[in-house]
């Protein structure tokens, strides 16, 4: 019976379907099941699906998009429960995401921000043309072990040294890792500016954040 | 809906052609080196010269041929499945054929296939979604010339699913051919029913049938085994240099082989094919990478559309000796004219050096080239009503199109995805990935595809009666064994 559920849980994931996983999470809460297995044996194993059949070239950003966006209701809907019970999922780390200053595009960060929260990072998204300030603050606040940087313009790359700088100034650069992303960021310019990660893709980032963190 | 359609005649000029056409089997009328084709042509009315071999046709003959001959086809794979439909403007492609050389994937130059070469061709076909039929593709170098036609054959039918394009070389191999499919398909009103081959059939240029493949296209009708006629004028050499000139002689040529092929057995599936190139002024060479070359092709599909016959070309395929760009830019515009040209079955992929060579490599290359010209003849569709109206106000200010369940119901229907043949990675991307060129990134995938390759579900003893069939002929002609195949297949 729960087994049967998990793989329904599973399948929401994989079909990408928020209100199913959302209607699986509640069902689990109201028979007693532990939220926490809910996510581990039902909702993570259809992440892990999806991922797979991505890197295998069988699915494509929109399947791999809507598995987080599912897994993300299933996971509010369950967030009560856990509170209740008093358990938290143990997370790999806080990630607080943000394209600079200057800069609207939004695709990327956001795309790193469901792959990160997929897969286990608990990530605070401030969207897009966020000043350094804000970054730094968000940073404080949560306590955060990594931040992540996107910019899409040559002329809005160099924000992401000034968040580093400003890291540096107030003594936090080395609580928190940075990684950087965006089309124009390269490996040398990730040295330059002395970033902890980068990577070329969304999905690329989740092996990186493990990476940095030294998971 | 409108579908990408490309026609280079207009109606005035199509009539001159057709009319010119069965003018010219009038007179001059045809060279025909097979007795039993002047005899059969005799009989129904038409005037021949037995010790000339000639026949000159009325118009009435042909006219009448062309009210027998079927307008729509389907070939069948393996497994009993409709998967070719010669009909409409519905297009299908499948490899170039009769190469007499394959690139060596290592050393990047031409060398003599063997045995193992064309079972990896054949595997590799299978698995490349965009191809919709296997060719013979080239003539096995370790197995004596007399059997090279029917040992393609064989190798394939060991190997193959889909349906495939084929052709004999000589008048008694046609005959171990025939009994390889009949053997398969489970007798010869079984193959009839539900064809799984068809022969290619190649009148020579200019307006003579030989012997051999006269008896080709006979046999064929008789067992109502499907022909394709490849007429092959070359303009400005076995042909007039003019464009439309070309396309009058392959008209002349085609409709002979119509009437002949209708005369044996009315309603007999047979294709208006061809291989039509201009002549090198330069070189002396047949470029099938030539613009002009393209142009007679689409032209001569137009002819066939007219008299209502389904259609084919040799097209999609390059002059060039490497896997470089002109491969690429004389396949891409050639599988493109003719796409939008509406040919029935695109013969091509896979071959380079003016019609002689085949390439693992370049045949994966111009799979995704042939998915992406499928994807434009599809055209443009309305998926809603309202296109986009609905959605852009209730999620145009967002700009999250990616987590839309509508992005995920329609993006496989709207996007060609090609394989990773394609490089549209980020520069750091392509970097990460060993900055492969288009070669190395074919080769992998060639790779890939053929540890991917799963059996087919032919038996053991239908494997055991094909090898059986093969090792007579070869036996008939001194070769005492075959090539072992591997794992004892």
């Amino acid at each position: 019976m729960e087994n049967e559920l998990f793989q329904k849980m599973a399948q929401s994931v994989l079909d990408g379907d928020s209100d199913a996983a959302s209607a699986l999470a509640k069902e689990a809460v109201d028979a007693g099941i532990d939220p926490l297995e809910a996510i581990t044996k039902g909702f993570v194993t259809g992440v892990n699906q999806v991922g797979e059949s991505f890197a295998s070239g069988q699915a494509f950003l929109p399947e791999l998009v809507m598995a987080g966006e599912a897994m993300k209701a299933a996971v509010a809907t369950l967030e009560p429960e856990m509170q209740k019970r008093g358990v938290h999922r143990t997370m790999l780390g806080k990630v607080v995401l943000a394209t600079v200053e200057g800069d609207i595009h939004e695709i990327g960060k956001s795309l790193v921000g469901t792959m990160l929260s997929a897969s286990g990072f608990q990530v605070y998204d401030l969207g897009v043309d966020v000043p350094a300030a804000r970054i730094i603050a968000k940073v404080k606040e949560v306590d955060a072990n990594i931040v992540g940087l996107s910019a899409l313009l040559t002329t809005t790359m160099v924000k992401q040294k000034e968040v580093i700088d400003e890291l540096d100034k107030l003594g936090l650069r080395k609580q928190v890792k940075v990684m950087v992303g965006g089309a124009p960021v390269t490996r040398d310019w990730v040295q330059k500016i002395e970033a902890d990660g980068y990577s070329e893709d969304a999905i690329g980032a989740v092996a990186v954040a493990k990476q940095v963190l030294g998971l | 809906m409108i579908r990408p359609k490309v026609e280079l005649l207009d109606i005035d000029l199509v009539n001159q052609i057709i009319s010119e056409g069965i003018a010219i089997l009038e007179n001059p009328g045809i060279r025909v080196h097979n007795q039993e084709a002047l005899e059969i042509l005799a009989n129904a009315g038409a005037k021949v010269d037995f010790q000339a071999q000639v026949a000159w046709i009325p118009e009435k003959i042909t006219r009448q041929a062309l009210k027998t001959v079927p307008h729509e086809f389907t070939l069948f794979d393996l497994n009993g499945n409709p998967t070719v439909h010669y009909s409409g403007d519905k297009i299908h492609f499948d490899p170039g054929s009769g190469g007499l050389t394959i690139i060596d994937s290592q050393t990047e130059r031409p060398r003599l296939p063997l045995t193992n070469d064309l079972i990896k061709f054949v595997k590799l076909v299978e698995t490349l979604p965009q191809i919709d039929a296997q060719s013979t593709a080239f003539v096995c170098s370790d197995v004596t010339p007399e059997i090279g036609d029917l040992y393609r054959l064989y190798l394939a039918l060991i190997y193959m699913n889909k349906p495939i394009i084929t052709g004999a070389f000589r008048k008694d191999t046609w005959w171990t051919m025939k009994e390889m499919l009949s053997a398969v398909a489970g007798g010869d009103k079984a193959l009839a029913l539900r064809p799984t081959a068809i022969f290619d059939v190649c009148p020579s240029p200019p307006l003579l049938w030989s012997d051999t493949t006269c008896q080709n296209l006979i046999d064929c009708a008789r067992f109502s085994i499907p022909a394709q006629l490849i007429s092959m004028p070359l303009a400005g050499a076995t042909a007039p240099v003019t464009l439309a000139g070309a396309v009058v002689q392959h008209t002349a040529e085609s409709l002979s082989g119509v009437v002949i092929h209708q005369l044996v057995k009315e309603g007999a599936p047979i294709v208006w094919g061809g291989s039509p190139a201009i002549f090198d002024m330069r070189e002396g060479s047949t470029p099938m990478g030539a613009v002009e070359t393209w142009m007679i092709n689409s032209a001569c599909v137009q002819i066939g559309k007219a008299l209502g016959l389904p259609t084919h070309v040799y097209m999609g395929m390059s002059d060039t000796k490497i896997i470089d760009a002109q491969c690429g830019l004389e396949s891409m515009g050639s599988n493109f004219v003719a796409a939008v040209s509406g040919a029935n079955m695109i013969s091509g992929c896979g071959m380079l050096d003016l019609e002689s060579c085949l390439s693992f490599e370049k045949l994966v290359i111009d799979a995704e080239m042939i998915g992406m010209v499928k994807r434009f003849v599809k055209g443009i569709e309305v998926r809603d009503n309202p296109i986009a109206l609905s959605l852009m106000q209730k999620y145009g200010r967002k700009g999250e199109f990616l987590t839309l369940p509508h992005t995920r119901k329609w993006y496989r229907e709207e996007q060609y995805l090609p394989s990773d043949v394609i490089d549209r990675a980020s520069y750091e991307g392509w970097k990460s990935r060993g900055e492969k060129s288009t070669f190395e990134r074919a080769r992998d995938r060639v790779e890939k595809l053929i540890s991917s390759y799963q059996p087919t579900k032919i038996t053991k003893e239908l494997r055991q009666e094909l090898r059986a069939i093969t090792l007579r002929a070869g036996q008939s002609f001194g070769m005492q064994s075959l090539p072992p195949l591997p794992h004892g297949d």
